[in-house]
């Protein structure tokens, strides 16, 4: 399993609630999904990023019922989070294509 | 809308901080059980796969902290978690507490009462708008004084101020309102001043430069606020009204604004006049430019882009040409210009009141040493505590945010307390009226600008002794300590708490030695030579103005009253003088005399400048001053005998070279007339106490009698009985006219005023210095013997005396004090070449002032160290090597 880059976390936040609303054990659960349980993940260090965005307006939060029938706050992408996570996405590929270019990249012998 | 969202959700994460928690609570359980649910799918009992979930997720509150770190409420909430933690700290060692508050207290407000002296003072002298460009003029050599036609050409002639305006002083004018005539003060102003100060009235009108049209041309009076409300009980119709000044008619235009008490410091008048009305105050010549007290002082605003060093060349450029055009009338040699309302005290003032800051300051610095000291001993105390707190993952900036916010919690304390206090001491102190029928006050109103100062006081001392333990818990290592106990901080040699004992108790001996140097000074000049003896002696103002008197009716008037005082029962002298004897209200007249060869009789010429008195024949005799060759003056001395004088021993040898040569040797006078010097008597003060030995020289009142002068009355009877005897007596006479009689001694109280401010003052500071040494000795010799308690009682069990045992517990201290002591009592003595400014005779080289400090912190070392002491031989040895 892989450390995660620091800053990126908010991103697989926002990517794991673009889907449909979810609480946070369902997001934590959501990312080990969709990155195929790639990625290391504290637990408890999914809800500072939470508030973080809920702050930020990315996200809004609203108690419901899960569907183990307990209680638990439920996150949804605003619009201004679906618009981020659409930026968001766009410049992590181009960073991640620009490193994955530099890297394959050769180096030329003198 | 994002901002008012972000807005709103910091607003609702400060003020429902429960609610948050809850929630967080709620939600991070929540997760808890979803995953324990998914562990309990597994297989794994309810349980245990709650546990496993619990542990999965990791430390709670530290998500919880680091949620509201990510909200930004973090310091907020930290701020708030620290205070709440040093109040229970503070909480749980009351007389720590105490004992700290109280010493700030004392010293926060000894600052804040300085500051409000300063900012009352210095600062903000007048209470009148744009006072920034506003000088006054201390003109020539004789401060201030000047001739009527010397403004006018001064006004007339500068390039610098945008208008000068001049007044000087009419005291003990009787103000007769129809009903009673009762002695009134005021201020002769040029038609100018109001609007030179740009002021509003706030009743009725001013008087302006236009209704001056020369001599007794304007009878208007302008009411000062106050005199307006305790004369005239608020009454608007006043304005307009005719009253009597001296019995000469004046019209009521107007009332000063309350803030607006004249513009000299400390004397607050009743009434202002324009100066062109001559008739109240005797009549005096306003084209004679060699009268020279006739305007006290003048004052502009200057003029935009002029500087102060500008426009005092200006001024002098003016001065040096009236000196050529008028050589005999006018000696000037330099101006200087100050901030309107203070200049003529501006010296004194700023002497007295920088040093009072420098004390005060001193005393603060002493408090913080202090504090320190007992700060770093706590944070030894609670070395254990910081070292677990550490252990268990506190940082060490988290643990000194907690120290500093418990020392700015006990400065804050401290200030507020301190503040009030001190903001009630000059409310007193601003309707102060030191004495008694002068229209004396101190102009002190505290500000806003004193709360800040307090503020600022606080937060500055807060942090110096806050920082005083800050080593001590970054050295501090929580392994050793946790297993050692606190006993393993044996520390330097020469610890950082020993240093500042020191520095503490130096500079409260440098307090206590200028206190004792300052009331020593203030004895002494209480019993020292004045020239005069003002025991027994009753003196007696009388204007004869009040009563209408004119020419030649004067003397003839104070002949008969010298005649009938003299008829009262037990009375052994009775004498006249003529304005005010010596000593009283800081009067004196200087005149300039002449060799008898002289011809060219300008100022720059004057052999000696004396002081010069006006007097009856039994003046000496009644004042008590002796006579020390020739004789006394007689009433035969009068304007039809050659001219005669009796001058001071002074005036003698500076004139004749000796005193019997003085005999029958003439001299000659401004005007040109020769006299004959007939007596010598001994030397005196004539104006303050602190001046040089000055000459001065006694005429026969008869030359020249003015209507205003001082009856000088010798008699052991009881001052009351005496008093109301010569009120009688002069009633008898005239009863129209007001006599106020009080002792010689009392009178005195105007020249020995700043002494005893200063005294007191000082005496003040010193005690203070002297309680806060007893603390910090007090809190170092407990501390130290709490500490060695298991060692004290180790070496009394091994048999060591009691000697001994006190010279372990107490010796360190008590080095400490004498070590202490003996840099502030050189420090102290350096410092009093300071104060011999302000306090008479003041000088350190006085084995009384030596032996009293070396006593004083001798016995302030056993007062401190006597607890202590008791303690450590109260040691049971059995008890403690049981305990700990």
């Amino acid at each position: 399993m892989a450390q995660l880059l620091p800053g990126t976390l908010d991103l697989l936040i926002l990517r794991a609630v673009s889907l449909g609303p979810l609480h946070g054990y369902g997001i934590l659960l959501r990312i080990g999904q969709i990155s195929g349980n790639a990625l290391l993940i504290e637990q408890g260090a999914l809800y500072p990023g939470l508030f973080r965005l809920v702050k930020q307006g990315l996200l809004k939060s609203n108690w419901g019922t899960s569907e183990n029938n307990r209680r638990a706050k439920f996150y949804e992408l605003t619009v201004t989070g679906r618009k981020r996570l659409q930026e968001e996405t766009d410049s992590w590929n181009r960073l991640a294509g620009a490193i994955a270019a530099a890297l394959s990249q050769q180096p030329e012998e003198a | 809308m994002r901002l008012f969202d972000s807005l709103r959700f910091r607003m609702a994460a400060i003020f429902h901080r429960h609610q948050m928690n809850a929630e967080m609570d709620e939600e991070l359980c929540s997760h808890i059980q979803h995953r324990a649910d998914d562990l309990e799918r597994t297989g794994m009992a309810r349980a245990e796969a709650e546990r496993r979930a619990r542990i999965e997720f990791g430390g709670r509150l530290k998500y919880k902290e680091e949620i509201h770190q990510s909200l930004g409420n973090y310091l907020l909430e930290t701020v708030w978690q620290d205070v709440r933690v040093s109040v229970r700290q503070l909480g749980k060692s009351p007389a720590f507490t105490i004992a700290a508050v109280a010493t700030l207290t004392l010293a926060i407000g000894a600052d804040a009462v300085v500051f409000g002296l300063m900012d009352g003072l210095i600062l903000r002298p007048l209470n009148v708008p744009q006072q920034q460009t506003l000088y006054g003029t201390q003109y020539g050599d004789n401060p201030t004084w000047q001739s009527y036609p010397n403004y006018l050409d001064l006004r007339d002639r500068n390039h610098s101020f945008e208008d000068l305006a001049a007044f000087s002083m009419a005291l003990g004018v009787g103000m007769d309102t129809g009903k009673d005539a009762i002695a009134s003060n005021g201020f002769r102003t040029s038609g100018n001043y109001f609007d030179v100060l740009r002021m509003q009235p706030y009743l009725g009108r001013f008087f302006h430069a236009s209704d001056e049209n020369g001599p007794n041309s304007a009878p208007y009076v302008v009411l000062t606020y106050s005199y307006w409300h305790t004369r005239f009980q608020d009454d608007r119709s006043v304005v307009g009204r005719t009253v009597l000044l001296n019995k000469h008619p004046f019209t009521v235009i107007g009332v000063a604004p309350p803030e607006f008490v004249g513009t000299l410091m400390f004397i607050t008048p009743d009434f202002f006049v324009p100066i062109v009305n001559q008739g109240e105050a005797g009549g005096w010549d306003a084209k004679d430019r060699g009268t020279q007290n006739e305007v006290f002082e003048t004052f502009g605003h200057l003029k935009p882009g002029v500087t102060l060093a500008q426009a005092t060349g200006d001024v002098d450029a003016v001065s040096a040409y009236l000196v050529k055009a008028y050589p005999k009338q006018i000696a000037h040699h330099s101006t200087v210009l100050a901030h309107e309302g203070l200049t003529s005290f501006a010296n004194g003032v700023h002497a007295f009141v920088s040093g009072l800051m420098v004390l005060a300051t001193l005393i603060l610095l002493a408090a913080c040493a202090n504090l320190g000291s007992l700060f770093a001993a706590r944070a030894a105390d609670r070395s254990r505590e910081v070292a677990l707190r550490l252990a268990l993952g506190s940082s060490r900036t988290r643990i000194l945010r907690q120290l500093f916010t418990e020392a700015i919690l006990i400065s804050l304390a401290g200030a507020t307390v301190g503040v009030l206090g001190s903001v009630a001491l000059l409310r007193r102190l601003s309707v102060w009226q030191p004495i008694s029928g002068a229209p004396i006050h101190l102009p002190v109103t505290p500000d806003a600008k004193v709360y800040w100062f307090a503020l600022a006081l606080a937060l500055v001392s807060g942090f110096l002794f806050g920082i005083v333990p800050v080593r001590q818990v970054l050295r501090a290592n929580p392994y050793e300590i946790v297993k050692a106990g606190s006993s393993v901080m044996a520390g330097p040699r020469i610890t950082l708490r020993d240093v500042l004992l020191v520095v503490q108790i130096a500079i409260c001996a440098v307090l206590v030695t200028s206190s004792f140097v300052a009331v020593r000074g203030l004895v002494r000049s209480l019993n020292s030579n004045f020239g005069f003896e003002p025991r027994n002696t009753m003196l007696a103002g009388v204007n004869l103005d009040m009563a209408g008197y004119a020419g030649e009716k004067i003397p003839a008037m104070q002949r008969r009253m010298i005649d009938a005082l003299h008829t009262i029962h037990g009375v052994d002298a009775v004498g006249l003088v003529n304005d005010y004897p010596p000593l009283v209200y800081d009067a004196g007249t200087t005149v300039s005399v002449f060799k008898e060869d002289a011809t060219d009789l300008k100022p720059a010429n004057a052999a000696i400048i004396p002081y010069r008195y006006d007097i009856s024949p039994a003046y000496f005799e009644a004042a008590g001053t002796s006579l020390l060759a020739g004789r006394s003056l007689s009433w035969s001395d009068d304007k039809n005998a050659p001219a005669v004088a009796v001058i001071n021993r002074d005036f003698a040898e500076k004139m004749f070279g000796s005193l019997t040569n003085a005999i029958g040797r003439m001299y000659k006078l401004q005007d040109g007339s020769r006299v004959k010097v007939v007596g010598v008597v001994e030397n005196g003060k004539y104006q303050t106490l602190t001046e040089n030995q000055q000459p001065a020289m006694f005429l026969p009142f008869i030359y020249a009698p003015v209507s205003s002068a001082f009856l000088v009355v010798r008699s052991k009877r009881d001052p009351q009985e005496l008093a109301a005897a010569m009120r009688n007596k002069i009633r008898e006479l005239d009863a129209g006219l007001p006599v106020d009689s009080q002792s010689w001694a009392t009178l005195l109280q105007t020249v020995l005023f700043p002494s005893q401010v200063a005294t007191m003052a000082l005496g003040v500071m010193g005690l203070m210095g002297a309680m806060l040494s007893i603390t910090g000795i007090f809190g170092m010799a407990a501390y130290s013997v709490s500490k060695r308690m298991r060692e004290l009682g180790i070496r009394m069990a091994l048999g060591a005396k009691r000697r001994e045992v006190l010279q372990a517990a107490l010796g360190r201290p008590l080095k400490l004090l004498v070590l202490g002591s003996a840099t502030g009592l050189v420090l102290g003595l350096l410092a009093t070449r300071v104060l011999s400014f302000i306090v008479y005779q003041a000088t350190p080289k006085d084995p009384m002032v030596l032996g009293a400090v070396i006593f004083a912190m001798l016995l302030l070392g056993l007062v401190a160290t006597w607890i202590p002491a008791q303690r450590a031989l109260a040691v049971n040895p059995l008890t403690l090597l049981r305990e700990d």
